[in-house]
């Protein structure tokens, strides 16, 4: 009887936080879509709809040699506004992606791919991950497998009687926990 | 075994703390020029021209006519100095740029990206300590070299070769315990007649 308006009133709160909490999902959701705009900046200038999907591709493919964080498409400072420029001129000239990659490389250095080749110098970080993943794997699984061995030995050093006690033992605290979660079942009994 | 096995924690912190010192006293702002042991790439920019007087404001353009190549690096060891007018830093530094210049380093200036008549005055005003000046209104050489922000300073050798490029300003401390002993060295290697 008393628990029952108590719950309702948890539900009550926790309804009120769950109204407050979509509405502060839409607006973040909301504010989200605005990072795209970004994407439109100097789109217009390229002659073909396919050449400005491939420069909205290519400019947050590109890390800005001076701001670090920021990829091309999101840094304003002067030289990401000239790499910009030139990245549009070489989609007009008809050079591949691999070669605008090429031409950014060969000025800037490894340091502006956000994605890096996979070569000799770069395979500790394109191996790391999946060799860490491995090990975790392996110490989890040598882990379980100890700890059944364990288990199925059973060398817990007992003997028959004291075992017997132990399994008495735990059938009362058991039966103890029981009437501790159902306290009115077990004064119904 | 199972001692070892209490050490094991103690071996990571050690090993992550090592790291992360390491990481510390590493500037995240260095980057290594790619051109580095690659040649000057080839150009053809005028020269940025001289105000005849400081106090004349007609603004005389010497020799804008005159273009300047790659092949002014060749036959002597040089500095490249990449300033503008719009470069804080370059300010900062220039007083020390003449000073090298006094000492016999040729230095060539590249105005980068800058309006000509205005560089004309920051030198006439400020003094001149390049041998040339390229004139890169684009920044169309400044592409090419990698650069991303003046001023930075590249060190080419007499076969107009990049070996070492220095981002920000050039001061007494960075003159004396990295360029001028690579400036040295570039030198000392050159055949006599050269230098």
């Amino acid at each position: 009887m008393i628990v029952e308006p108590q719950r309702n009133s948890s539900v009550c709160f926790l309804r009120g936080r769950f109204v407050s909490f979509r509405k502060a999902t839409l607006l973040l959701l909301l504010s989200v879509l605005c990072l795209p705009v970004w994407g439109l900046i100097e789109v217009d200038r390229l002659s073909s709809p396919a050449l400005s999907e491939r420069y909205q591709y290519l400019v947050a493919e590109y890390r800005c040699p001076k701001c670090q964080n920021q990829n091309l498409a999101e840094s304003n400072s002067p030289i990401s506004i000239d790499l910009r420029t030139e990245i549009r001129r070489l989609l007009e000239e008809g050079a591949s992606d691999a070669q605008i990659s090429d031409y950014l490389v060969a000025r800037y250095g490894e340091f502006v791919l956000y994605r890096p080749k996979v070569q000799s110098s770069t395979y500790l970080l394109w191996l790391a991950p999946a060799v860490l993943l491995l090990l975790g794997l392996l110490i989890v699984v040598f882990i379980v497998r100890r700890q059944k061995r364990g288990v199925s030995s059973a060398q817990t050093g007992l003997s028959g009687v004291e075992q017997a006690e132990l399994q008495a033992l735990l059938g009362t605290a058991e039966k103890q926990k029981d009437k501790v979660v159902n306290p009115n079942e077990a004064e119904s009994k | 075994m199972d001692r070892v096995k209490l050490f094991i924690p103690l071996i990571i912190f050690v090993v992550l703390a090592a790291m992360l010192y390491w990481g510390l006293g590493r500037d995240p702002n260095a980057m290594p020029s790619a051109l580095i042991s690659r040649p000057v790439p080839a150009f053809q920019l005028p020269e940025l021209g001289q105000l005849k007087d400081a106090d004349d404001t007609t603004l005389v353009v010497t020799s804008q006519s005159e273009l300047l190549d790659e092949t002014i690096f060749l036959g002597q060891v040089s500095l490249l100095n990449v300033w503008a007018t719009w470069c804080i830093s370059c300010r900062v530094e220039h007083p020390y740029l003449l000073d090298i210049a006094e000492t016999g380093v040729r230095i060539i200036g590249l105005n980068y990206k800058d309006e000509v008549e205005a560089a004309q005055q920051w030198l006439a005003k400020y003094g001149d300590p390049y041998e040339q000046t390229i004139s890169d209104t684009t920044g169309g050489l400044g592409l090419d070299l990698g650069v991303f922000g003046a001023p930075e300073t590249y060190l080419i050798d007499h076969l107009g070769v990049i070996h070492y490029k220095h981002v920000g300003v050039v001061d007494d401390r960075v003159w004396r315990t990295t360029l001028q002993p690579k400036y040295q060295q570039l030198r000392n290697t050159l055949p006599e007649a050269a230098k």
